[in-house]
């Protein structure tokens, strides 16, 4: 069972890290500050290989997401601390603005320009606090759940 | 006559009441169709019709020359030193390629079409995809489609990261250096200018008029109307000069529709390709797999239900 729980984080912090690493390769940085030449991580400026892997770890967290409501509420044990609740808020906050920008980027979908400059803006925004955040509880070691 | 003293002719003698008339016709017409947004609006280029007398090039620059880039100089140095400076500023009257001061320019060709030598024209620039990689993908929202299928680049939102021009498969976009939002954010760190490529004259179709390019053309070259339309008449063309078609599956389809009396394959052959000059080669769809994972991104949930199953289905073993 702890096994599980563990794997869960691994999960879960593997997929953070994709999604930040190639939600950052969205703007033109990697190249610019030869990130990309490092040998291994030429992928890191090629947009379309960053947009996908962005969508195939979207897919793991929205998974993983629902997975962890299920468990939490099937077992109701603990209770979900603060910093919990702020990253939980986050994250739904991070799933919404990403969905939004999913639907925007399908042929045929036209969305008011002033809302899509807001959505990228707010996905950056939010994916900024969470990274702050993450590292806050990564180091007080304070979890999800008490 | 050749091609290239009847452009010569051309050029000195197109009597203004004649194009006038005949933009004038095609103007009401257009503008009758622009009010249609129930369907994006396609532009048909004959190329058989094209002289390359440049007149559309000439209407292009005149109609656009408010909206080119007056870049603030000397320009912030940029960190680090690989960033380029791209400066066109100086060079406004370039007309042989794409820059940031020209969005359309004549490509020329010399081909055989039956057992004769010829030489034939296409106009290029933007060709406005029905699914924009530049705007998709595009960090800020700076690059924008208009639900009557034009692309577009907004200069005052736009930082210059040139990503628009990476991910379009005939890297229409041109960055000018020195002018935009970076300027006013971390011009040293971030962004490199503007960047700039056709917008299908949005604001004349807003005024129901037509793209200048097409009002200049003394041949007809192109027409506009609604995609069902122009399709329709595309195909009508290419059956009767037993020709070819580009730009309606490209990139998983394309506003602009060339039509040719000779293999694309050729003409993307002689053309001179490069920098600021587009190929005619056939591309796939590069939001093809973007899409198809959006449309798996529905079965994510039920997956995230499946494990949550598979974790009871286990503990209730371990229990028992």
């Amino acid at each position: 069972m702890k096994n599980r729980s563990k794997f869960s984080r691994y999960i879960y912090g593997i997929t953070f890290l994709l999604l930040v690493v190639t939600g950052f390769g969205q703007m033109p940085v990697y190249k610019r500050y030869y990130i990309s030449d490092i040998p291994g991580l030429g992928w890191l400026s090629q947009f379309y290989v960053t947009h996908m892997l962005h969508y195939i770890a979207s897919f793991v967290l929205i998974a993983l997401a629902v997975y962890a409501v299920i468990s939490f509420f099937s077992s109701r044990s603990g209770k979900i601390t603060v910093s919990g609740y702020l990253k939980i808020a986050i994250i739904i906050g991070l799933i919404a603005s990403g969905g939004l920008m999913v639907i925007r980027n399908l042929s045929g979908v036209y969305l008011d320009h002033n809302l899509i400059i807001a959505v990228n803006l707010i996905h950056l925004a939010l994916c900024m606090v969470l990274v702050g955040v993450s590292f806050y509880t990564l180091i007080t070691r304070k979890r999800w759940i008490n | 006559m050749s091609k290239l003293s009847r452009r010569a002719f051309l050029k000195g003698s197109i009597t203004a009441a004649g194009s006038v008339a005949a933009a004038t016709t095609v103007a009401k017409a257009a503008a009758a169709m622009t009010k249609d947004q129930s369907e994006p609006l396609v532009t048909l280029i004959d190329i058989n019709k094209c002289i390359g007398c440049e007149e559309c090039v000439f209407a292009c620059q005149e109609s656009n020359a408010e909206k080119f880039p007056e870049p603030e100089k000397p320009f912030p140095k940029m960190f680090p030193k690989r960033v380029p400076v791209q400066d066109w500023s100086d060079k406004r009257d370039v007309m042989d390629r794409l820059t940031p001061y020209n969005w359309l320019f004549i490509q020329t060709a010399s081909v055989t079409i039956d057992g004769e030598e010829t030489e034939l024209t296409i106009p290029r620039r933007c060709m406005h995809c029905e699914n924009p990689p530049c705007v998709k993908l595009c960090p800020w929202g700076a690059a924008k489609q208009e639900n009557n299928g034009l692309s577009r680049i907004d200069s005052d939102l736009c930082l210059g990261g040139s990503k628009c021009k990476s991910v379009c498969p005939w890297h229409i976009p041109e960055r000018q250096t020195g002018a935009g939002l970076y300027l006013d954010i971390l011009p040293s760190l971030a962004g490199n200018g503007n960047m700039h490529k056709c917008d299908r004259c949005y604001d004349r179709l807003e005024k129901d008029e037509q793209p200048a390019c097409i009002e200049a053309c003394p041949e007809d070259v192109q027409i506009i109307g609604p995609k069902t339309e122009i399709l329709k008449k595309a195909h009508a063309l290419a059956k009767e000069m037993n020709g070819y078609i580009y730009g309606e599956h490209e990139n998983g389809g394309t506003n602009t529709i060339y039509v040719s009396p000779v293999p694309f394959e050729e003409l993307n052959k002689s053309i001179e390709k490069g920098k600021g000059k587009p190929h005619l080669e056939k591309v796939e769809d590069m939001m093809a797999d973007g899409t198809n994972i959006a449309k798996a991104l529905l079965i994510a949930p039920v997956a995230g239900i499946a494990a949550a199953v598979g974790k009871f289905y286990l503990s209730s073993k371990e229990g028992r």
